[in-house]
């Protein structure tokens, strides 16, 4: 079984890099600041208060026996206590996921049929005005920064033309419309950057395909051309989009960050930004390794999805 | 290197490298995207040199009664919410970005290097383990990454150049290694070796000038990133501090107003940020596809 091996082998290096990213995330959290206690209390605390606090955090203990500690737990789903709010870290983390998913899933359902769709309608009319608006147009979107696609985004479309609601928080208790219609500004940036890439993709994709040995062999031997588009072009030109849109998921959490502050939401990206204004280490471990497990297995899921509809790869031919 | 004399050269010998060069830089120059670029870009580095000298008005001059005035012919892009300046800020504004950004692209690109050298060049125990780290660091988003270390390490602007250039050193190197596995293979390679030169020597002095158009590449690409990534902290508040006129700062501190209608705190300093960005991407766009053909 070829297909197995390789499930197996891309599960094995996940793990790997899962475990790299939770070492380089507890060095980060938990090495690199040296004294939590004083990192905390400032530097103008009472030594005895500051040995006092890292007592209490547990932060005197050797490093291995705190990594283990940590990451023990932390596979168990107990991610420690908050440094800020004194209480477990989980229910927040589990809060924050919700409402960055509600966002994210806005997003990408408008992002996902809209790029893909003008990928290929770029492709099919190659080197026409629309064609080249489409591929400029999208590759600057994408290399902007989302607070300034944001910001003018939010006078255009919140205040000038006051069409949609500029925070992102709905009134308690709103209905599922309500919702989306007030994240529909805020997952407007989110778009843009999403944008470029996948219709670039899917332009490049689709190019290839119709220039094929076999889409000129279905042509010549007599198949309609929506036949020949479906069937030939499409399959084969959507397969590296759909890795591509599949790994835009990780760039999507690292834009919420940006999104989430300027439109005050309390995502998971809102909750990393308070945990590292105010130095509360845990909630920062939790939520930035929360994310690099959500980027991982969204990679892993991507592959094998590409390994499925790939022919080439049953058959052997590449790994 | 004068254009005129080298594009004659070039027409004698066509296989050497110079000329290869001086065509390279024809093509930019005929570039349409490349000029645009180029000419933002140089405008910025310009603003970054001597705005101070160039702007009407004082750009850490507060003058309270005047805050929060709409554009006008005294103040041209009108005023924040201290009474500042905003279109002498705007100018301003681009020094800190424009030390940053490049700063931590040529520590990036000269950590990458080295490490996708002796990668490449070696194979191995270090090239699998370099490999994971990158993927291991791919797996998060640059901003968090930053985040983390910047909360670690104590925010400043050594810090975010420092922080930027570490996470673009393993991307750079894996660039940096593939061109390098593409050229040990080739005759100029073995015959250095033959020649009992040592591996440093090798690496350093024969392969490094022939990988020079992909990391020349990498790093127009990276410095795009470096001044989004830049841009994005300052604006979360990492890094650069008050009361520099960065447009990220700027922006961080004014759009609690936007509600109250003062669109001109922010909007000058999000355009600003946009032609930078977008300059660069151009710039590297068009190298790239120098370089691609």
């Amino acid at each position: 079984m070829k297909l197995g091996r390789i499930i197996v082998k891309r599960l094995l290096l996940s793990l790997v890099t899962l475990w790299l990213l939770s070492v380089l995330v507890f060095a980060g959290g938990q090495l690199l600041p040296g004294d939590v206690g004083r990192a905390i209390l400032g530097p103008l605390a009472d030594a005895d208060a500051v040995a006092n606090l890292n007592h209490q955090l547990g932060v005197d203990r050797p490093l291995l026996v705190q990594y283990w500690d940590w990451i023990s737990h932390f596979v168990a789903g107990d991610m420690s206590m908050s440094y800020t709010y004194r209480s477990p870290v989980a229910p927040f983390i589990a809060a924050a996921l919700v409402n960055s998913l509600k966002l994210g899933a806005v997003a990408f359902l408008l992002v996902v049929p809209v790029s893909i769709f003008g990928g290929v309608w770029a492709a099919l009319h190659v080197g026409r005005p629309l064609d080249r608006l489409i591929t400029v147009a999208g590759l600057s979107a994408t290399v902007l920064p989302e607070f300034v696609t944001g910001i003018v985004l939010i006078l255009i479309f919140g205040i000038w033309l006051d069409w949609l609601p500029i925070s992102a928080s709905w009134p308690e208790g709103a209905g599922p419309f309500t919702q989306i219609y007030h994240l529909l500004l805020p997952s407007m940036p989110l778009f843009l950057v999403l944008f470029g890439y996948i219709a670039r993709m899917a332009r490049a994709g689709t190019i290839e395909a119709l220039d094929a040995d076999y889409t000129r062999t279905a042509v010549l031997k007599g198949l309609p051309w929506h036949a020949v588009l479906w069937n030939h072009v499409l399959r084969n030109s959507l397969l590296p989009t759909i890795t591509v849109v599949a790994t835009q998921v990780g760039y999507l959490i690292g834009g919420l960050v940006v999104v989430e502050v300027l439109f005050h939401y309390q995502g998971i990206g809102g909750l990393i930004y308070t945990a590292a204004r105010g130095k509360d280490f845990p909630m920062l471990e939790a939520g930035i390794l929360t994310i690099g497990i959500i980027y991982t297995v969204a990679t892993l899921a991507a592959d094998l999805l590409y390994s499925a509809l790939n022919p080439r790869v049953h058959f052997g031919a590449v790994e | 290197m004068s254009i005129t004399s080298s594009d004659a050269a070039g027409a004698l010998d066509a296989a050497s490298p110079a000329s290869a060069r001086s065509e390279r830089l024809r093509l930019l120059l005929r570039s349409p995207t490349f000029l645009a670029g180029i000419f933002i870009l140089l405008f910025w580095i310009a603003c970054a040199l001597f705005g101070t000298r160039l702007v009407p008005v004082d750009p850490y001059a507060d003058d309270l009664l005047s805050a929060l005035t709409g554009p006008s012919a005294e103040h041209w892009f009108g005023t924040d919410a201290l009474g500042r300046d905003v279109f002498s800020r705007v100018i301003v504004g681009a020094r800190d970005i424009l030390t940053m950004a490049p700063l931590a692209t040529i520590l990036g690109i000269v950590l990458g290097t080295a490490i996708g050298l002796v990668t490449g060049y070696f194979r191995g125990l270090i090239d699998d383990i370099v490999s994971r780290l990158v993927e291991a660091i791919l797996a998060l988003p640059l901003v968090i990454v930053a985040l983390l270390a910047l909360v670690a390490l104590g925010s400043s602007k050594v810090t975010v150049v420092v922080v930027i250039g570490m996470v673009f050193s393993p991307i750079i190197a894996r660039t940096v290694r593939s061109a390098v596995l593409l050229e040990r293979e080739l005759d100029y390679v073995s015959a250095a070796r033959l020649r009992g030169e040592n591996a440093f020597y090798i690496m350093f002095v024969e392969i490094l000038p022939n990988v020079m158009p992909p990391i020349l590449v990498e790093a127009t690409v990276r410095l795009g990133y470096a001044i989004f990534t830049v841009a994005t902290l300052s604006f979360l508040g990492f890094g650069i501090q008050p009361p520099s006129p960065d447009w990220g700062l700027a922006i961080s501190e004014s759009y609690g107003l936007i509600n109250g209608g003062y669109w001109w705190t922010v909007l000058f300093d999000a355009l600003a940020i946009a032609s930078l960005v977008v300059a660069v991407n151009l710039v590297a766009d068009a190298i790239h596809g120098v370089f691609e053909t």
